[in-house]
């Protein structure tokens, strides 16, 4: 049976981790790879690594990152963080990610999914959607949630499938950061509507929270990704797997 | 020596990674000369049916897969053009598995309501072959595919997803896993290492 996948995201600027992460007794390792090889001993699906860089600089040290991760790693792993254009995609693809997550830069031109997915395949297209709850409108926002868009969530997913998009990420901006769990009912409307994978984030705050949002009466969701849960050891992907397995949810142990 | 047999396949860097985590010594080629003096084979293979059988084809390397007495490994794509047709393009494939591959949309029944591509990791079962050693029955491994093989003789792993398929086939020196080994944890590295075990 397929089983859901549980993706642990980090954020990467200028080639390191950005917070000095307390990890199963590794102190503050700045080490990506260090970080990636011992979330994928533990257990995790996947992983995402997210480049916060501004600089040039940052940005040719996060695609030789890439490439010693690939090295390092034997699971699949998403790399994203200000791809916007097919040539960008084609660097981190060539430096061996599995796939490319694009969020604002599909917000503005649409036709970046289609050319990424024609040359390298939908499987390694993941859109992602940042969006908040604007006056009982889902509006989908972009720059790290800190600018509305005209375009509405159900609506942008739709889209975003039908120009290629291989997997959806979407991010609830107002369950981000408050460990209240996830969006639940949102994501469920996603998974219904797509025929694509729909990986929810934001919220997690415990076990609970990721099963409700994995499970069939949930947030039906094929994906759960969460950040600081996991870095400051408060969910331990382990016990996670045998907690989702106990209420029922496929998980790979 | 390995030969990563090169058709234009896209991505085969996953592969090489593996490879050199197994500090397995590799070479990526398609001279079918130096291809004939390695000790293992592998057809790796991102990409569309058709166009695949027709590098196969146009580079003479049709003929010495079908040939070749020496352990040979086709992965994800690299299995399917080792099965004797697939939908994908409408193509002859080489032959060698006699099952079709087909569409998941083609054999699913309508309204299915399951995701394609089949992306993720499941289990394989019914384990067959000296590939497995040491997997237990149901381990999982990580796909990504919209069509499959069909079950049949040479079927020496089964998954479920909402029919039955062959994950992996075998027959005689011929191997084909449709998941990625390279992509699938300790379970797949195991597998790469007990196909470089293969005589």
């Amino acid at each position: 049976m397929l089983a859901k996948r549980i993706i642990p995201c980090l954020d990467i600027k200028d080639g390191q981790t950005v917070k000095g992460i307390n990890f199963l007794g590794l102190r503050s390792v700045g080490d990506p790879v260090e970080l990636a090889a011992a979330y994928s001993e533990q257990g995790a699906d996947e992983l995402v690594f997210l480049d916060v860089s501004a600089t040039v600089e940052g940005r040719k040290a996060f695609a030789g990152l890439v490439e010693r991760i690939a090295e390092k790693i034997n699971i699949p792993f998403t790399v994203g963080g200000g791809i916007s254009s097919v040539e960008d995609a084609s660097i981190l693809l060539r430096a061996g990610a599995d796939k490319v997550s694009i969020n604002s830069a599909a917000v503005r031109n649409p036709f970046l999914i289609s050319d990424i997915a024609s040359r390298f395949g939908s499987q390694c297209v993941v859109v992602a959607i940042d969006a908040r709850n604007i006056d009982g409108v889902w509006k989908v926002t972009t720059h790290g949630g800190s600018r509305a868009s005209d375009k509405e969530l159900f609506s942008w997913a739709v889209q975003a499938e039908e120009y290629g998009a291989g997997e959806i990420l979407f991010t609830s901006m107002d369950h981000d950061g408050t460990c209240g769990g996830y969006a639940c009912a949102e994501c469920r409307t996603l998974s219904d509507l797509l025929g694509i994978p729909v990986i929810a984030s934001g919220g997690a705050g415990n076990a609970g929270h990721i099963a409700e949002v994995l499970s069939d009466d949930g947030g039906c969701a094929d994906a759960a990704l969460a950040a600081s849960v996991f870095h400051y050891g408060e969910i331990m992907i382990p016990d996670l797997k045998q907690e989702l397995a106990a209420s029922g949810i496929p998980v790979r142990v | 020596m390995i030969g990563i047999i090169d058709y234009d396949a896209g991505n085969i860097r996953s592969v090489e990674n593996s490879l050199k985590r197994l500090d397995t010594e590799y070479v990526v080629t398609s001279d079918t000369g130096l291809l004939a003096s390695c000790d293992h084979l592998i057809l790796p293979g991102v990409g569309e049916a058709g166009w695949a059988m027709e590098k196969l084809d146009c580079c003479g390397l049709s003929d010495f897969i079908r040939r070749t007495d020496k352990p040979l490994l086709g992965i994800c794509l690299g299995m399917q053009l080792l099965c004797s047709w697939s939908e994908e393009g409408n193509t002859g494939c080489l032959g060698i598995f006699s099952c079709k591959v087909r569409h998941f949309n083609s054999i699913l029944s309508p309204g299915h309501g399951l995701k394609i591509p089949h992306v993720g990791w499941n289990s394989i079962t019914s384990l067959e072959s000296d590939l497995f050693d040491g997997l237990e029955d149901g381990a999982y491994v990580y796909f990504v595919h919209s069509y499959c093989a069909c079950l049949d003789e040479n079927t020496v792993s089964v998954t479920e997803y909402g029919i039955p398929f062959s994950s992996s086939l075998r027959k005689d020196n011929f191997m084909g896993c449709q998941f990625h080994p390279e992509k699938s944890g300790d379970a797949g590295e195991k597998i790469i290492e007990n196909f470089l075990k293969i005589q």
